[in-house]
């Protein structure tokens, strides 16, 4: 209120000679004091102005304060022994102690050593080859069978993750799955893929590209479209093959975008697929299918331990990010851009 | 091949180049017909996956119990179908999988205009901060546990808003939402504003009937997020008769449950069948809607896939 009363008069001030400023005008407030009044008037013109807008995002906001940001202080309960009763903040404090209890729980190397050979795998299986797609369908030109392939390879991100996974163990099935009737005609016995931990790894990477690869591949037909034709005419000028011009022209051309899909790639990585890591999961393959998303959904809601599921879950998250800035930063230094600037 | 092989600028440039046209293609013509291949290849790769599960669906029980069937259905048969859609428990999962997606599209639509909207209007005090709060919370989260807590204290726990409400905003479609109205020409505003129209109003009968791509394109995306999504329900559904599709799929596919109680061996060995291809009649009937959407909008969500890719 204060500094509204002051502005009227702040400004026939100004036109005083600079020599001799007032006590206690605006002159004489310091950088910070000037910066957060302007800020201040700024906010009650935009709000007389745009009331409606802020009236508008009153729900929304309630949304996001409630079901995003009322967990994250809810994640105290790591540090408390959470006791139903008391409540998440009666609950007495025990510091580090879950988190102690996890690190030193056997289960968490195999845990953690799941998770990130699981989630790498992922990242690198899942970048290149939509990139080959995107890079073959970018040099065939129009045409029926260009759009049938671009079509047809994209269909399988609609899929449920129920459906995928089904799919797979109809598919891999050790009796009736094709998969195994095909290896049969080279006189190799059935497999049982889902029973046997070695292959988890490589059924959960190769079914999500299956799933991914046409979508992904879309991001990168626009960023292909987006260079300058000029440079391949250049090219061609040249002499330069269409193998030279996709290498020479084409890779740099993406290289951007390429770089912000893997950031984002690595930095989702922690946070890789309850979903399809539960569903294929079985007793028989849990030494290598049992991720840190999974343990957390066992310790919470099954033992309901949730002082412990819930310090789980913030180590996740707490690595998550420090592997997202990390992969910024080094995507930065390299190239000179990252998400941020 | 040849058509889809020759570029309108080779063709164009065919007689002053007819040197190079003679030097290039050749290494050029075999490239091409590598690339054509590995893309046959590739369409292989995904489709006969879905070709194997389709032809399974529509072969005869014994058929496929006994593995006899591989891109083709054997002993044509409907029986599947038949079954899966007199079946109540799928018939309950399907009604709530549709109103699920109607209603929580409806919401989710609603409220990320509501906010992606003044997010996009530079007068907007605060955007930035605001902007930044919700890009935060992609990047960080307190957890599944803290969010059942929450969910659990506000009674929605075993309730159709569990499903509706915790999951409303994507940040992802907000910022896709974002970017579009911040390239609606800013001198509609200003003859709106002249012409005396609130904010509301602006976005009532101007912004709203030109966003009808981006609409289009976000009722897709919740659609599809929740006719599929499966880990809500599970995590805070307890009552059977409000599962998702998704749920019921899974108790049937994957957990292999069915109703036991029969006693005659013959008959058990004909239902253990029945439910071999069922499981395949099953795939087919919960992925046919979104299946069948799919091409009328593909150009569309194309389009908002590469919005939010451009600026995200």
């Amino acid at each position: 209120m204060e500094i509204t009363t002051r502005s009227p008069g702040s400004q026939v001030r100004t036109t005083r000679p600079p020599t001799e400023p007032p006590p206690g005008s605006r002159r004489s407030r310091n950088a910070v004091e000037r910066y957060l009044h302007s800020r201040w008037t700024d906010a009650r013109r935009s709000w007389r102005l745009y009331w409606q807008l802020y009236l508008l995002v009153i729900v929304p906001l309630a949304y996001f304060v409630i079901f995003k940001y009322i967990p994250i202080s809810n994640a105290v309960i790591a540090f408390k022994d959470y006791n139903v009763i008391k409540g998440i903040w009666g609950s007495d404090w025990v510091g580090f102690k879950n988190f102690e209890l996890f690190f030193s729980n056997p289960v968490f190397g195999t845990l953690l050593k799941n998770t990130f050979i699981l989630a790498f795998y992922l990242v690198l299986a899942s970048f290149p080859i939509p990139i080959i797609l995107a890079i073959a369908l970018n040099e065939i030109r129009g045409g029926l069978f260009k759009r049938t392939v671009q079509m047809l390879t994209y269909a399988p991100y609609f899929i449920s993750t129920v459906v995928a996974v089904s799919m797979t163990i109809l598919i891999l099935s050790p009796r009736l799955g094709i998969v195994n009737d095909a290896i049969g005609l080279f006189g190799i016995p059935a497999i049982d893929f889902l029973g046997d931990p070695d292959y988890f790894r490589h059924i959960y990477v190769w079914s999500d590209v299956w799933q991914t690869t046409g979508y992904s591949a879309v991001i990168y037909m626009a960023a292909l479209a987006g260079i300058d034709p000029a440079l391949h005419e250049a090219a061609k000028i040249d002499g330069a093959s269409r193998w030279q011009r996709i290498r020479n022209v084409d890779l740099p051309g993406i290289m951007p975008t390429a770089v912000i899909i893997l950031i984002l790639g690595v930095g989702n990585m922690m946070a890789i697929g309850f979903e399809k890591a539960f569903l294929l999961q079985n007793d028989l393959n849990l030494a290598q299918s049992e991720i840190i998303a999974t343990y957390v959904y066992k310790t919470g809601l099954v033992n309901a331990d949730f002082s412990m599921a819930t310090a789980v879950g913030l180590f996740n998250s707490v690595v998550n990010l420090c592997l997202l800035l990390f992969v910024n930063f080094a995507a930065k230094r390299i190239t000179g851009k990252g998400l941020w600037g | 091949m040849s058509a889809l092989t020759t570029s309108p600028l080779s063709r164009l440039r065919r007689k002053p180049a007819a040197k190079e046209r003679v030097r290039e293609p050749f290494r050029d013509r075999v490239f091409l017909i590598t690339v054509t291949g590995m893309l046959v290849v590739i369409l292989a790769l995904v489709l006969l996956p879905l070709i194997y599960i389709v032809a399974n669906s529509f072969s005869s029980a014994s058929a496929v119990s006994a593995g006899r069937v591989t891109f083709w259905p054997v002993d044509f048969s409907l029986r599947a179908y038949e079954v899966a859609l007199s079946n109540p428990q799928i018939l309950r999962g399907y009604y709530n999988s549709l109103i699920y997606a109607v209603f929580g599209t409806l919401i989710s639509v609603t409220l990320t205009v509501a906010i992606a909207y003044p997010l996009s209007r530079k007068r907007f005090f605060g955007r930035n901060v605001l902007m930044t709060a919700l890009i935060f919370t992609m990047l960080f989260s307190g957890g599944l546990i803290p969010t059942y807590m929450v969910v659990q204290d506000l009674g929605m726990l075993n309730t159709r808003w569990a499903l509706l409400i915790p999951n409303a905003i994507g940040v992802w479609q907000v910022i896709i939402a974002r970017t579009f109205f911040a390239n609606i020409p800013e001198d509609l505003h200003e003859a709106a504003m002249l012409d005396g129209a609130s904010e509301l109003r602006y976005l009532r009968s101007v912004v709203l009937p030109l966003s009808k791509p981006l609409l289009a394109v976000l009722a897709l995306m919740y659609v599809i997020f929740q006719w599929n999504t499966y880990f809500d329900a599970l995590v805070y559904l307890k009552d059977q008769d409000l599962f998702p599709l998704q749920i019921v799929l899974r108790n049937v596919l994957i957990l292999n449950q069915r109703n036991v109680g029969v006693a005659d061996v013959a008959q058990q060995l004909q239902q253990q069948q029945l439910a071999n291809v069922l499981k395949y009649a099953l795939i087919v009937v919960s992925s046919l809607p979104v299946l069948i959407i799919y091409p009328f909008v593909a150009r569309h969500f194309t389009k908002g896939v590469m919005v939010g890719a451009v600026k995200g």
